[in-house]
């Protein structure tokens, strides 16, 4: 459960103060499947950062399954982003000297693992996302789509509660694009897990379940919609 | 994060910019070499020199005549005598109870001349008892017969070289040579000893100490050898030497005595010093080579900003970022002083192969030192860019911008 209460993020740019977040209330339940939408500079990659604990509100409250994180201290923050929030980026950010299978590895490394239940995991992903002989290569072996499976692996080998989705499809062809976001929706249908897609692509957006409008750092519109057909 | 992982992570950054790190490697590796090998240079000097020393033999004084305030201290080359030390004050000494022999010895520069063949030669004057007292050994014949001291006799002693040069493959043995306008009757070379600080025994003539007084028309002596009875008998040996050579000069001290073991001990200390100040000077390249890690890890941390980024959004604390570029470094400095100590290694051996006479000295302490001092700079001098990388904005890291 996502709980964000006039939620205010101002960044300071030459002397002048920027509202990025200006006053957020959002509620998103367990399972849900929203995509936020907005122009550039509304805020929306700002709301996603500030779900996903990388950055902190400047004003507001914002509780994480009932948990206060405005109060957390950073290693408790970084905690709670290893094992409950899994982010994917529109530039991916695989570590390129790194393996497909290492890339999935890292955030298992990060929070202590066994070696061989980091393996068992792993070997799974890269099964579920259609990866396994892939498992050796470079990201530079690999195709956009692959490299953004990659990264849904790496985000969901922690079984997180959250996973959010920055542009996902930003990089990619149409294609590729289609196959990734059936994947994080077949991640939501299938597991439970709440998805929260950022994205300027109507096309994209209008696939969730949930639309949120965001311009000059308020939400402007928050409504059900009836999401794609083809799902 | 599980220390092999760790070790692993940073292994694998490190691999990514190999040329980078090999260079850092290298830096560290030479300054850990030198360190080591400049030590061993040194002790291997001193190593050398206490040899040099033992080879004199162990409870030697030596007799020099004038006052000189050198307690400890190398003796003078060169000293204006105010009263010369004669053979009576050696053969004074030989009646002293902790003395147990006596060598007087005087020293000059004279033509030698054999057949075709004439050279300048060191041709010392001395006693039968300068023999065991220099710790010297024959090759053939005999030494200096024993008897009268004041008796001039026309013989002399070759050092090994000198008759190489003189006679050849020949028969030394029964041979005349002229020395300056005089003519002296081999009876014995000398065995090859090498050097003894510095003063060639092997190209030496060794003749009785009244011939050489007459060839150099002096009845002073260069200095006079004492041995004492055993290590107890040299302090009180040195105090008898003085009193007795006091009271024969009409009560003034103008001699001074030098004890092997002081001489020896002043060396030490200089080499000592010596040492540690080339280990010092090494251990700047040590400096020199963390600052060049630095470099390298903040270079590191600039390039992998988004990777940093991304680290901390997977779930990386600021610790452990901070402690994967320290691991990267500490890596970095491990590695190179494993490759400066086998450097080290390979060139002390090769060292010792080419100058068996000189080895240089494999020193333990130099090896924790330098270890040690590329550790701790490796580490301390990554602290920077490691707490640089740590504290990262993870959303403006992201974004490719710290």
């Amino acid at each position: 459960m996502i709980e964000l209460e006039s939620v205010e993020r101002v960044f300071r740019v030459g002397g002048e103060a920027v509202r990025a977040l200006d006053g957020v209330d959002l509620t998103i339940a367990d399972g849900e499947y929203a995509a936020v939408m907005g122009p550039s500079g509304s805020g929306k990659s700002t709301l996603l950062h500030v779900v996903g604990l990388l950055d902190r509100p400047s004003r507001g409250r914002y509780r994480l399954d009932g948990v206060d994180t405005t109060t957390l201290g950073e290693a408790q923050r970084a905690r709670l982003r290893r094992e409950r929030i899994g982010f994917v980026f529109q530039a991916f950010h695989l570590i390129p000297r790194m393996t497909a299978a290492e890339n999935i590895e890292l955030p298992m490394i990060l929070a202590g693992l066994p070696p061989r239940e980091r393996r068992r995991r792993v070997t799974r992903v890269l099964r579920d996302l259609g990866l396994a002989e892939r498992c050796g290569h470079r990201p530079d072996q690999l195709s956009g789509g692959q490299r953004q499976r990659v990264a849904i692996g790496r985000a969901m080998v922690m079984h997180p509660g959250i996973l959010l989705a920055d542009e996902p499809t930003g990089n990619l062809d149409h294609r590729a694009g289609a196959q990734v976001m059936a994947l994080l929706e077949r991640l939501n249908r299938e597991e439970g897990i709440t998805l929260l897609v950022v994205t300027h692509d109507p096309a994209v957006g209008g696939r969730a379940e949930r639309r949120i409008d965001m311009l000059d750092g308020r939400i402007v519109a928050d409504r059900p919609q009836r999401g794609d057909p083809s799902r | 994060m599980r220390p092999a992982d760790l070790a692993s992570l940073a292994g694998g950054s490190l691999r990514g910019h190999p040329t980078r790190s090999l260079l850092t490697l290298l830096a560290m590796a030479i300054g850990v070499a030198s360190v080591i090998v400049l030590s061993g240079l040194t002790e291997g000097a001193r190593d050398y020199v206490r040899r040099q020393f033992l080879s004199l033999g162990t409870h030697l004084l030596i007799v020099l005549p004038g006052r000189n305030e050198t307690h400890g201290g190398p003796p003078p080359l060169l000293g204006s005598t105010p009263e010369p030390l004669t053979l009576d004050d050696a053969l004074a000494l030989t009646r002293l109870a902790p003395v147990r022999r006596v060598a007087p010895v005087v020293v000059g520069n004279v033509p030698v001349r054999h057949g075709g063949l004439e050279r300048e030669v060191t041709v010392v004057g001395s006693t039968a008892a300068f023999l065991p007292v220099r710790r010297l050994r024959l090759a053939q014949g005999r030494f200096l017969p024993p008897g009268d001291a004041h008796r001039a006799r026309p013989v002399g002693v070759l050092g090994a070289r000198l008759r190489r040069e003189l006679f050849g493959p020949g028969e030394a043995l029964g041979t005349w040579l002229r020395v300056q306008d005089r003519r002296f009757r081999v009876i014995g070379v000398l065995a090859d000893t090498g050097q003894a600080l510095g003063l060639d025994l092997g190209d030496m003539l060794v003749v009785p100490v009244a011939s050489a007084q007459q060839l150099f028309d002096t009845d002073s002596l260069f200095r006079i050898l004492v041995e004492a009875r055993d290590a107890e008998s040299v302090e009180p040996a040195r105090e008898a030497v003085l009193r007795t050579l006091r009271r024969r000069h009409d009560g003034r001290e103008d001699v001074t005595v030098v004890t092997q073991g002081a001489m020896l001990a002043a060396f030490d200390r200089i080499l000592r010093a010596l040492s540690l100040a080339v280990a010092g000077v090494a251990a700047i390249s040590l400096v020199v080579a963390g600052v060049l890690t630095m470099n390298v890890m903040l270079v590191s941390v600039a390039q992998r900003t988004a990777e940093i980024g991304l680290l901390k959004a997977v779930g990386a604390a600021d610790r452990q970022v901070l402690a994967l570029i320290l691991a990267e470094s500490a890596s970095l400095s491990g590695l190179g002083a494993l490759l400066g100590l086998t450097l080290a290694a390979g060139v002390i051996a090769l060292e010792r192969r080419l100058f068996p006479a000189f080895p240089l000295a494999f020193e333990p302490w130099a090896v924790g030192f330098a270890t040690g001092a590329a550790l701790l700079t490796g580490i301390a001098f990554s602290l920077l860019p490691a707490r640089r990388a740590a504290r990262l904005d993870p959303v403006a890291a992201l974004a490719g911008h710290a």
